[in-house]
C-alpha cells in the first residue's frame, strides 16, 4: 500500500531550522475523504518527483472555514481563519499550494482581510510552473489520443479567472482535450459548492451533478478531468449513475500527471 | 392666443419631467435605506466598467442574438433621442424644425436620415423581441416569477417603442416641407405616398398629431420607467460603476464578527470589562439580512437595476435542475419589498411603520436560499453587474447567525468543524494519516 511518500511537516522543518519552498495545504477533503486522499498522494508523488522542498501542517492544519462561510456561519469561518492564520504566520509561511479550489479561494482572497497574506497557488498552476521550469518532465504517452474533457471548478474558474493552467497542463500529456458546451466562464457547477456537499439537495427534477455529467458525456470522453476533490466526487457519482464507470474514469489533474 | 401651444407644451414638459424627478428622489431615498457601503476604491477600474459594460454593452453580446438586437435598440434609443432636443426647442419657441436653421441642410438631412434608418431597425428588433417573448416562448421568459405583471410589463415596453418609432416616421412622412426638402427622408419618402391626395390641412393635422403624440409618448414612457423593470436604461450606468471590482470568489468578511472573534481569541481581553465611553451606545449589529434595510445600498441599487432578462436564472444550476431558486426572483423580490417599504414610508409621513412583513419568509423562502451552490454563474451572466449571490449569502448569514436555522446536516457539519476542525467527525490528530495508508 505505502508508496514511500516523503511528507515532512512544518514542525520538522522548524526543528531543523529550515524553511520549505512551499507549504502544501492538504485541506479537509484531501486529509479525510477516501477518494480525495488519492489525489493528495498523487500530488505528493509529483512534488517528490520534482524534488520540491515542501511541508504540510499535519495535525496543525484545520478546516479553512470556507464551507462555514458559504453556509452563512461567518463566526465559525473567522474563528477558523484566525486560528489558521496564527499557525501560518507563526511559521512565517509565504507560499501555499493546495489541490482544493475552495481552500485556494478562501486563503487567497478572504484571509488577507483577517491578517493572513500569502501567495496562494492552485496545484494545477503549480504543476504548470514545475513543468515550465523544467523541474517536472512528463514521460511516456500514457494519454496520447485519449479523449479528455476538463470540468472547470467554480472556485478556480469563475471565482478566480483561472481557466488556462489546468488546460495547459492537460495539453502537455498529449491527450486530446475536448471542451464541453458549457466550459470556462459558462461552466456548470458540479453541485457541491456553497455547502451543498454536506446536505441533501432541495426538491427539484434532477441532481446537479447528473446534469453536469451529461455535459461531460456528450463529449464522449475516456477521462473526465477535475481540479477539485468535491467536483471529483460529484462527477464520479454522475458517471456511476449513468453506469459508465467501466469506460470513463474521473481523475484529478494531479493523478493524471502523477501517472505519466 | 398664438402662444397657447407653447404654454401647453411647457406645462406638459414640466409635469412630465417634474413627476419623474419626484420619483427619482423617492428611488434614491429608498436605496439609502440600505446599509452604507464604501465604493471609493478603484476609481479607474470602475469607470472602465461603466464604459465597457454599460456603454459598450460588452456582456450583452455574449448571447449574440439577443445581444445584437439589444445593441440596435440601445443605439437607436440613444441617437434618436437627439431628435427630442429639437422637439423641445420647437415646442417651447413655436418654431418648426429649428435644426434646419441651425445646421447646414446636408448635416440635418444626414442626421434625420440616420434616425429614420435606426427607427426601422429598432422596429425590426422589437418585433424579434416580441416574438421571443410571446411566440418562440424562450424558457427564461416563462418562469413562474414572470407570470402576470412582469410579462405584461415586458410587452408594454415593446409596444411603447413600436408606437414611438411609428409616430416619428409618420411625423416625418406627413411633413410636406420636409418631404419637399428631399434630404433625410430615407424611409419616410416611402410612407409619404400613402397620404397622397389628402388636403394640405389634413396632412398638417396628422403631422401635428404625430408630433404631439411623439413627445407626450416619450414623457409618458419616461415616467413609466419608475413603475416598470425598465429602469436599467438609466441605472445600468451607476450600477456598473458600483459593481464589484474584486474577483468573484471573494466574499466580504463581516467586520462586526471580526471584532467579536478577536475579542474571543485575545487572551488578555477582560470579558467583564465595562465598555469604554461612547462604546456600547450603538445598537448591537444584526448579522446578515432578513429585510431590505439590512442589505447594503449597492444591493438595493442592483434590485432597481434588474430588468428581469433572466440570464442569471437560465445559467443557475439549481434552477436548471428544477429547484425553486431563481436568482432573478431574488432581485425582483428585493425590489418589490423595497417598493413596499417605500410606500409604507410615504403613507406614514416619512416614518417606516412595522408592517409585520419582511423580505425573508414573505418574499424569499429558506428553500430558495439553501438551494444555492454559490457558483457565481448568475453573477457571471448579468450584463449589468448585478450580484444576486451576495443577497443570498447575506440572508443565509441571518438564518445561521441570528436564527440558528440551517438544515440539520449543515448544523452537524459546522459542529464537526468547531469540534475537530473538519466537516466530518474525524480526529484532528489523524489529519496526516493518509501518508501511511
Amino acid at each position: 500500500m505505502s508508496d514511500q511518500l516523503e511528507v515532512p511537516t512544518m514542525a520538522e522543518f522548524m526543528a531543523a531550522g529550515k524553511e520549505p519552498e512551499i507549504l502544501y495545504w492538504v485541506g479537509s477533503a484531501g486529509s479525510y475523504d477516501d477518494r480525495a486522499k488519492k489525489i493528495t498522494k498523487a500530488f505528493v508523488r509529483i512534488l517528490n518527483r520534482a524534488n520540491v522542498d515542501f511541508a504540510v501542517l499535519g495535525s496543525e492544519e484545520s478546516n479553512t472555514g470556507d464551507v462555514a462561510k458559504r453556509a452563512g456561519n461567518e463566526f465559525l469561518f473567522q474563528m477558523q481563519a484566525m486560528m489558521n492564520i496564527e499557525v501560518l504566520n507563526g511559521y512565517g509561511i509565504k507560499r501555499i499550494v493546495t489541490c482544493d479550489p475552495h481552500s485556494f479561494n478562501c486563503i487567497k482572497n478572504e484571509y488577507p482581510g483577517l491578517g493572513g497574506n500569502f501567495d496562494v497557488v492552485h496545484h494545477t498552476q503549480y504543476i504548470k510552473e514545475l513543468i515550465s521550469e523544467g523541474r517536472l518532465n512528463l514521460e511516456g504517452n500514457t494519454y496520447k489520443g485519449k479523449r479528455i474533457t476538463f470540468h472547470d471548478p467554480c472556485y478556480l474558474g469563475r471565482a478566480n479567472n483561472e481557466y488556462d493552467a489546468p488546460r495547459d497542463v492537460l495539453r502537455k500529456t498529449n491527450a486530446n482535450l475536448i471542451e464541453m458546451k458549457r466550459h470556462k466562464a459558462t461552466a456548470l457547477c458540479c453541485g457541491a459548492g456553497g455547502a451543498q456537499m454536506f446536505k441533501e439537495p432541495e426538491k427539484g427534477n434532477m441532481d446537479i451533478n447528473i446534469l453536469r455529467t451529461q455535459d461531460a458525456l456528450e463529449t464522449k470522453p475516456d477521462i473526465i478531468a477535475t481540479g477539485c476533490p468535491y467536483c471529483n466526487t460529484m462527477m464520479t457519482d454522475g458517471v456511476k449513475f449513468n453506469e459508465k464507470e467501466d469506460k470513463i474514469s474521473v481523475m484529478d489533474i494531479a493523478e493524471l500527471i502523477a501517472n505519466t | 392666443m398664438e402662444y397657447i401651444p407653447n404654454i401647453l407644451f411647457a406645462i406638459i414638459l414640466v409635469l412630465g419631467v417634474g413627476y419623474f424627478t419626484r420619483n427619482v428622489k423617492k428611488l434614491i431615498r429608498n436605496i439609502k435605506l440600505g446599509r452604507n457601503v464604501d465604493a471609493s476604491d478603484n476609481k479607474s477600474q470602475r469607470w472602465k466598467n461603466v464604459i465597457m459594460i454599460a456603454l459598450g454593452q460588452s456582456k450583452m453580446v455574449k448571447r449574440p442574438i439577443a445581444g445584437i438586437m439589444h445593441v440596435i435598440v440601445y443605439i437607436g434609443f440613444v441617437i434618436i433621442n437627439i431628435e427630442v432636443f429639437e422637439i423641445i426647442i420647437d415646442g417651447l419657441l413655436g418654431t418648426h424644425r429649428i435644426g434646419l436653421k441651425l445646421l447646414p441642410e446636408s448635416i440635418y438631412g444626414f442626421l434625420i436620415g440616420a434616425f429614420e434608418v435606426l427607427a426601422v431597425l429598432v422596429l425590426l428588433a422589437v418585433v424579434v423581441f416580441w416574438l421571443r417573448r410571446n411566440v418562440v416562448k424562450l424558457k427564461r421568459f416563462l418562469s413562474s416569477e414572470m407570470k402576470g405583471w412582469p410579462k405584461n410589463d415586458g410587452n408594454i415596453i415593446l409596444y411603447f417603442e413600436v408606437v414611438l418609432m411609428c409616430l416619428f416616421l409618420l411625423m416625418n412622412a406627413t411633413d410636406t416641407s420636409f418631404q419637399e426638402l428631399g434630404s433625410g427622408n430615407i424611409i419616410s419618402q416611402f410612407i409619404a405616398p400613402w397620404f397622397e391626395g389628402m388636403s394640405e390641412f389634413s396632412l398638417h393635422l396628422i403631422e401635428r398629431s404625430a408630433w404631439w403624440l411623439h413627445i407626450v409618448g416619450i414623457l409618458v414612457f419616461l415616467n413609466y420607467l419608475y413603475f416598470s423593470k425598465h429602469l436599467h436604461i438609466l441605472l445600468a450606468f451607476p450600477n456598473t460603476y458600483f459593481g464589484s471590482v474584486e474577483v468573484k470568489g471573494k466574499f466580504n468578511n463581516l467586520e462586526a464578527v471580526t471584532n467579536e472573534v478577536k475579542l474571543m481569541m485575545d487572551p488578555n481581553a477582560d470579558p467583564f470589562a465595562a465598555p469604554a465611553e461612547g462604546e456600547g451606545d450603538e445598537m448591537p449589529a444584526k448579522f446578515g439580512a432578513s429585510d431590505v434595510m439590512d442589505l447594503n445600498q449597492i444591493q438595493l441599487l442592483n434590485a432597481y437595476t434588474c430588468t428581469e432578462c433572466g440570464r442569471c436564472t437560465s445559467a443557475c444550476p439549481a434552477n436548471l435542475t428544477g429547484k425553486k431558486l431563481s436568482p432573478r426572483k431574488i432581485m425582483m423580490d428585493t425590489r418589490d419589498r423595497l417598493e413596499e417599504v417605500g410606500k409604507n414610508i410615504d403613507a406614514n409621513s416619512g416614518e417606516f411603520k412595522d408592517d409585520g412583513k419582511q423580505l425573508l419568509g414573505d418574499y424569499i423562502s429558506n428553500e430558495e436560499l439553501w438551494a444555492c451552490t454559490t457558483c457565481n454563474a448568475c453573477v457571471e451572466e448579468c450584463p449589468v453587474s448585478i450580484n444576486p449571490l451576495s443577497i443570498i449569502l447575506e440572508m443565509r448569514r441571518y438564518l445561521v447567525m441570528e436564527q440558528s436555522d440551517a438544515p440539520m446536516e449543515l448544523n452537524n457539519m459546522m459542529t464537526n468543524i468547531e469540534n475537530n476542525g473538519a466537516p466530518w467527525p474525524y480526529n484532528q490528530m489523524d489529519r496526516l494519516n493518509w501518508k501511511d495508508e
